[in-house]
């Protein structure tokens, strides 16, 4: 703001002292005064150089250089990118993957984090059969509506409850794990910056000890991927934890890797028809910019190869050239 | 060859009208199920179509 009214004032300076309302004459030659002296005028452009470079480097200054309001340990390791099948163009998510996924989230997330969005009913079709999701569901109880006495009991769950939380709410999730919130997992691969390969990362990049020099707060879980390090989740994925109903190898990566998959069915449910969508439509649209394109050139191409010619009238008394 | 095609499809609005609706709708047709061949090729053995036999059939031997 200074610098923009230091820079208006030498103008109206400059201005005023030249009497004429333009600062740079565009014509000097037709100039009616002619009176300036081509040294005021050098003088004249030098300040407003210097002006126009100063205020540049003033606001460069000023708002120029990035602020690192993190610092690396604050911001957490980035977390390397892995080759996901599920994340290329043209692929569905790997359904076996994600039925073993499911079976990790039961057996050992489901713990502490809760799938609060996921009905059974999105599990039919996709991870589960409907009597497989049926049973599940039957097994939680939930509550009825209110009956003629106004009491609400209990009913077994029907497919289209949601899966049930382990605690009752944050706070009860709070007080149950050393003040720390186990986040909804629902939503989790959109919600984190590196998606799948930072929840994988995660977890299983939990080392054997904390490195020398890192500070690990009491009830804190040391984990580089975490931003701040400090997690107070620990390590909870050791090989063979569950046993998978196929028979894969359960060792920890394959077990991150299939419940990595089943949070990312979780928060985009509707991916498998979305690519199968947007393979249509590209397709379609590929071959109507071709034609769209072969059209244009062909209603051109006698508009540009044409070639105008110009016969001039020859000279003669009557005209002239 | 296409004199009679035009008169029996283009010359009059209505017919115009309806072939390019019928036109559309089959093409939609022909399209949508194409590509979904296409589709469940390229992803054979990852969908739940290809694995569900394995669990429908366990429970009707239960």
């Amino acid at each position: 703001m200074l610098a923009r009214s230091c820079l208006r004032s030498t103008r109206i300076l400059n201005s005023a002292r030249n009497g004429a309302t333009s600062f740079a004459k565009r014509n000097a030659s037709t100039s009616s005064s002619g009176a300036e002296s081509p040294a005021r005028l050098n003088m004249a452009a030098a300040a407003s150089t210097a002006v126009a470079i100063g205020s540049v480097a003033w606001y460069y200054h000023l708002y120029g250089p990035t602020a690192q309001a993190m610092t690396p340990a604050e911001e957490g390791l980035h977390p390397t990118s892995y080759p996901w099948v599920h994340e290329q163009w043209f692929k569905t998510f790997d359904h076996q993957a994600l039925r073993r996924g499911f079976q990790v989230y039961q057996e050992v997330c489901a713990a502490c984090h809760s799938l609060s969005r996921v009905p059974y009913r999105s599990l039919v079709g996709t991870v589960l059969t409907v009597d497989e999701a049926k049973e599940l569901a039957e097994q939680n109880e939930y509550d009825t509506e209110p009956n003629d006495e106004g009491e609400i009991e209990k009913r077994p769950g029907k497919l289209s409850d949601y899966i049930p939380a382990p605690y009752k709410n944050d706070e009860a999730a709070r007080a149950a794990n050393n003040g720390a919130l186990p986040p909804d997992l629902s939503l989790i691969v959109k919600g984190r910056h590196g998606g799948c390969n930072y929840i994988f990362s995660l977890l299983t990049g939990y080392p054997e000890e904390p490195p020398a020099g890192a500070q690990v707060q009491a009830g804190l879980n040391f984990n580089p991927y975490f931003p701040g390090t400090g997690i107070a989740m620990a390590r909870v994925l050791y090989d063979g934890l569950v046993e998978y109903e196929d028979e894969t190898p359960a060792s920890t990566s394959q077990m991150a890797k299939d419940v990595t998959e089943f949070l990312n069915w979780a928060a985009e449910p509707e991916m498998d028809d979305r690519k199968k969508m947007g393979m249509k439509v590209l397709a379609v649209t590929a071959v109507l910019t071709a034609l769209s394109i072969w059209v244009k050139r062909y209603k051109w191409a006698p508009i540009k190869s044409r070639k105008t010619v110009y016969d001039p009238p020859k000279a003669s008394k009557t005209t002239r050239l | 060859m296409v004199k009679p095609i035009y008169n029996a499809l283009f010359s009059r609005n209505w017919q115009m009208l309806g072939t390019v609706f019928a036109a559309g709708f089959g093409f939609e047709l022909v399209y949508n199920q194409g590509m979904d061949k296409v589709w469940d090729s390229m992803n054979r053995g990852r969908q739940w179509k290809d694995i569900r036999h394995k669990y429908v059939q366990e429970a009707e031997d239960e």
